[in-house]
């Protein structure tokens, strides 16, 4: 019967062009808009180490002086160079790592290259197994790299492809602004979106190319990216190569922990910490500690741009205008196709064989409204990439959303098309048959 | 025209006639906030940054290995730039209006107060004035005898040694306003730590911040005399003729990198393109707006455009008695133009009251203004015209039923 009633619905699509046109061409026109924001929406929403990401926290303190101090004020957003270390020191998650942006210029051997600088991190040992960075060749340094300021660097796949063209350079040497540095490893390709571990240096598209132990750059005064938060006298950021003096927040703290009960114990131990720096008359504020994982911590920081959900909001709004207007035309059509239906009454179809019927028509101008639909949202995103946004290049249709595409088009033509089939077969067929 | 048979004629036709109100209506709420969205688009485009874009250039560079002195490379650098041709004023800023990356002090009247009573942009550099093109109102310029390197700040902050403060500092009229209204600012006190105070000894009219995301506090800017140690943080700025940026350009990153062979240039671009830049999401956005809107339009369109051939094919008999009957083809243009100019006024009517509440929500979720008033008949033109526009086609099949049709059986 199914495939009658298919057969019937091409019919009547093909007896009627611009109407079944113009109802394919709105569905898929909303379709479109809709699969286009939603993809962005969803691409940028996501998460960066799926099945990795419940276990990452964020922990914040509050070292600020009492000057303005009120009930509920939100703890720094980074952590200050001592409590950085400190936290570090202290071991108490199952792994740790403390972090700052930065930039370093690097001097290729050959001199067909010239010297260039790339975006870098300054971190410690545990930052390539908490994050599970892939190696392409060798491993990251260890914490007793960390403590004797090794000069040991990991680097990019892209770097290593243009300073070593492409060859395992474990243990061969790199000069960093006029330092000679040992690369330990080479990384694969690795680019989290969002840049979880560190937003204040940009949150989408941005990628660090070589890493190296923080002791290491902050005692050769490596330039410093990102931001920083003083208070009292402090001064940060202001002067090149000066870092932000002890009165300012600065740098990324994240930790693992494997078990809730193991996130609890962290927090209690984030509270201690802070009683015993006030008590040593460091912190001024009664302890302020928060520990968000790795996805709330993108929440709080609202990473994904408002103007973004605005899109997505507007297309759904489009693709209404699109539905109501597909369930006026999907109404003039089945309503005009009346005789049609009432000599089917007529000759003993039920109503219910009748709206099975009108609503497979609906489903096929649902599939080949989502063809369209998927058409243009390939289009639209193929647009959104060559926007200037930072996250223009991150829009993809994902098997994922194409589905969706799909789905979202059959059921809204469905919806659309189930008031006026329930009309039409509510035609009385003995006055329609009289009338003619 | 009589109204009453039109009407009869629609409350046979209730459901279609909700579904084309509800589509008008839903067209009418969306295109109103979308003109406002657009309007506030490209106003915060328009923000104006005080400094002569068209006549400036950044150029902003980093040396391999830091130099000796920072602060003694920048004055050989600002002096190399100085003497290429067409350059007219050359100046070193820690931060450009929209250049994004920016620097910012907690502004404070009283060294004791609690909290900060506003957040404003830093300007460090001297020669900002003039080379710039900032508009001074009051007061005087910052003489070079004022300026102090950020070395010797940065000590003396970390110390709590108060020895060379009061500094002065200019201020813009934005930010003079808002910490002294209707006061003279010249001579007025302000405090960007406990031990570091500032006196105005001049006002700007704009300059506009670094990072302006907010158009209250986006002229909120400070010009401090501190010099800054040449590094990749700082951008040199050239002012030429418009006409001669380009050439400019090459010869001072040719000057630069004779200076010094290993020295590598970040950026070098003319202002304008770092406007551009800035305000790229804003134009992305207002484009959006207008596609969709465009669309919105053309759906409603074509969906007035279906609705109203069925009816006309409807009502073909009734159409040719009409004309039997001595009704002239304007008359049953009339008709049908009306008939739509009812529905599309109702769908309005609908819709005005959607667009109140559409904008309610924004508000609540976007920390957008209220919807002004003016916004409000914008969405009622544009509806009313493609109303009309596509009426006209079905109208005029209409107009050309003959009256023989009456008389036709089926």
């Amino acid at each position: 019967m199914f495939g009658y009633y298919l057969d019937l619905a091409l019919h009547s699509l093909t007896r009627n062009k611009v109407l079944g046109a113009l109802m394919v061409l709105a569905i898929a026109v909303g379709i479109g808009a809709c699969m286009t924001t939603l993809t962005v929406l969803h691409v940028l929403s996501g998460d960066p180490l799926p099945g990795k990401s419940g276990k990452l926290y964020y922990p914040q303190i509050d070292p600020q002086d009492a000057r303005g101090m009120m009930p509920g004020t939100l703890a720094p957003e980074q952590v200050t160079l001592i409590d950085g270390m400190n936290l570090l020191r202290a071991k108490r998650a199952d792994r740790q790592a403390l972090m700052a942006g930065g930039a370093v210029p690097i001097q290729p051997g050959s001199s067909s290259l010239d010297p260039f600088y790339v975006e870098a991190r300054y971190t410690s040992a545990d930052f390539f197994a908490m994050f599970d960075t892939p190696f392409l060749y060798g491993r990251g340094w260890t914490g007793a790299d960390d403590e004797a300021h090794a000069r040991d660097v990991v680097i990019t796949r892209q770097l290593n492809d243009k300073v070593f063209d492409g060859a395992d350079s474990t243990g061969r040497s790199l000069r960093l602004g006029g330092i000679t540095f040992r690369v330990v490893g080479v990384l694969d390709s690795w680019r989290p979106n969002p840049h979880f571990y560190d937003l204040t240096t940009g949150s989408y598209n941005y990628y660090e190319q070589a890493f190296l132990p923080l002791q290491t750059a902050l005692e050769l005064h490596f330039a410093k990216n990102g931001s920083n938060d003083c208070w009292g006298n402090g001064t940060g950021g202001v002067e090149g190569n000066a870092y932000p003096s002890a009165t300012c927040v600065w740098l990324q703290f994240w930790v693992e922990l494997d078990s809730a009960a193991k996130a609890a114990a962290y927090r209690q131990f984030l509270v201690h910490y802070s009683e015993e720096q006030k008590a040593l008359g460091r912190f001024q504020r009664a302890p302020n500690v928060q520990l968000r994982n790795l996805m709330q911590w993108l929440d709080y920081n609202r990473v994904v741009p408002g103007d973004v959900r605005l899109q997505a909001w507007l297309a759904f709004g489009f693709l209404l205008v699109c539905l109501v207007n597909t369930v006026g035309l999907m109404l003039a059509k089945f309503l005009r196709r009346s005789g049609e239906l009432s000599v089917r009454r007529a000759l003993g179809a039920s109503r219910r064989a009748l709206f099975a019927q009108l609503l497979t028509e609906s489903g096929v101008i649902g599939i080949a409204g989502g063809a369209g639909g998927l058409l243009l949202s390939l289009f639209g995103l193929w647009m959104v990439r060559h926007r200037a946004s930072d996250y223009a290049s991150l829009a993809h249709l994902d098997p994922a959303m194409l589905l969706v595409t799909f789905a979202l088009a059959i059921g809204a033509s469905l919806l659309a098309g189930i008031l006026p089939a329930w009309r039409a077969c509510h035609v009385a067929p003995a006055l329609q048959l009289k009338s003619h | 025209m009589e109204l009453r048979p039109i009407l009869a004629t629609l409350r046979r036709h209730k459901v279609i006639l909700w579904l084309l109100m509800l589509e008008i209506a839903l067209s009418c709420a969306i295109i109103c906030n979308g003109v406002f969205l657009i309007v506030q688009r490209l106003q915060h485009m328009d923000m104006p940054s005080g400094i002569a874009e068209r006549e400036l250039v950044q150029i902003q560079q980093a040396p391999i290995e830091p130099p000796a002195d920072r602060f003694a490379r920048a004055q050989e650098d600002l002096a190399t730039l100085r003497q290429i041709p067409g350059v007219q004023a050359v100046a070193m800023s820690n931060q450009v209006p929209f250049g994004g990356a920016s620097s910012n002090g907690n502004v404070m009247l009283s060294p004791t107060q609690p909290h900060p009573t506003l957040n404003a942009a830093e300007y460090f550099g001297e020669n900002l004035v003039q080379t710039m093109g900032l508009q001074l109102v009051a007061g005087r310029p910052l003489r070079p005898d004022e300026y102090v390197n950020a070395d010797v700040v940065i000590k003396a902050l970390a110390d709590g040694n108060d020895k060379g403060f009061p500094m002065p500092m200019l201020v813009s009229q934005a930010l003079a306003t808002r910490l002294w209204p209707q006061q003279n600012p010249l001579g007025k006190l302000l405090w960007l730590a406990p031990t570091a105070s500032f006196r105005v000894v001049g006002v700007v009219a704009t300059l506009a911040r670094a990072n302006a995301y907010n158009i209250a506090t986006a002229q909120y800017s400070m010009i401090i005399p501190v010099h800054m140690g040449a590094d990749k943080d700082q951008s040199y700025l050239l002012r030429t003729r418009p006409a001669d940026r380009q050439q400019v350009i090459a010869a001072a990153v040719a000057a630069l990198k004779h200076a010094d062979p290993t020295r590598v240039i970040t950026h070098m671009r003319a202002y304008d393109e770092i406007r551009s830049d800035y305000f790229k999401d804003d134009r992305a956005m207002a484009g959006i707006l207008v596609s969709v809107i465009v669309a919105l339009l053309l759906v409603t369109g074509l969906g007035i455009v279906g609705l109203a051939s069925f009816w006309v094919s409807q009502r073909r008999k009734q159409i040719g008695i009409r004309r039997a009957l001595g009704a002239t083809r304007t008359d049953i243009l009339h008709y049908f133009q009306t008939e739509n100019f009812l529905i599309v006024t109702l769908g309005i009517v609908i819709g005005m009251v959607l667009a109140y509440g559409l904008s309610l929500w924004l508000m609540l979720h976007y920390e957008l203004p209220h919807l002004p008033g003016i916004y409000f008949p914008v969405g009622a033109l544009a509806l009313w015209a493609i109303g009309q526009l596509a009426v006209l086609g079905p109208a005029l099949r209409a107009a050309a039923v003959p009256p023989v049709v009456a008389t036709r059986s089926v």
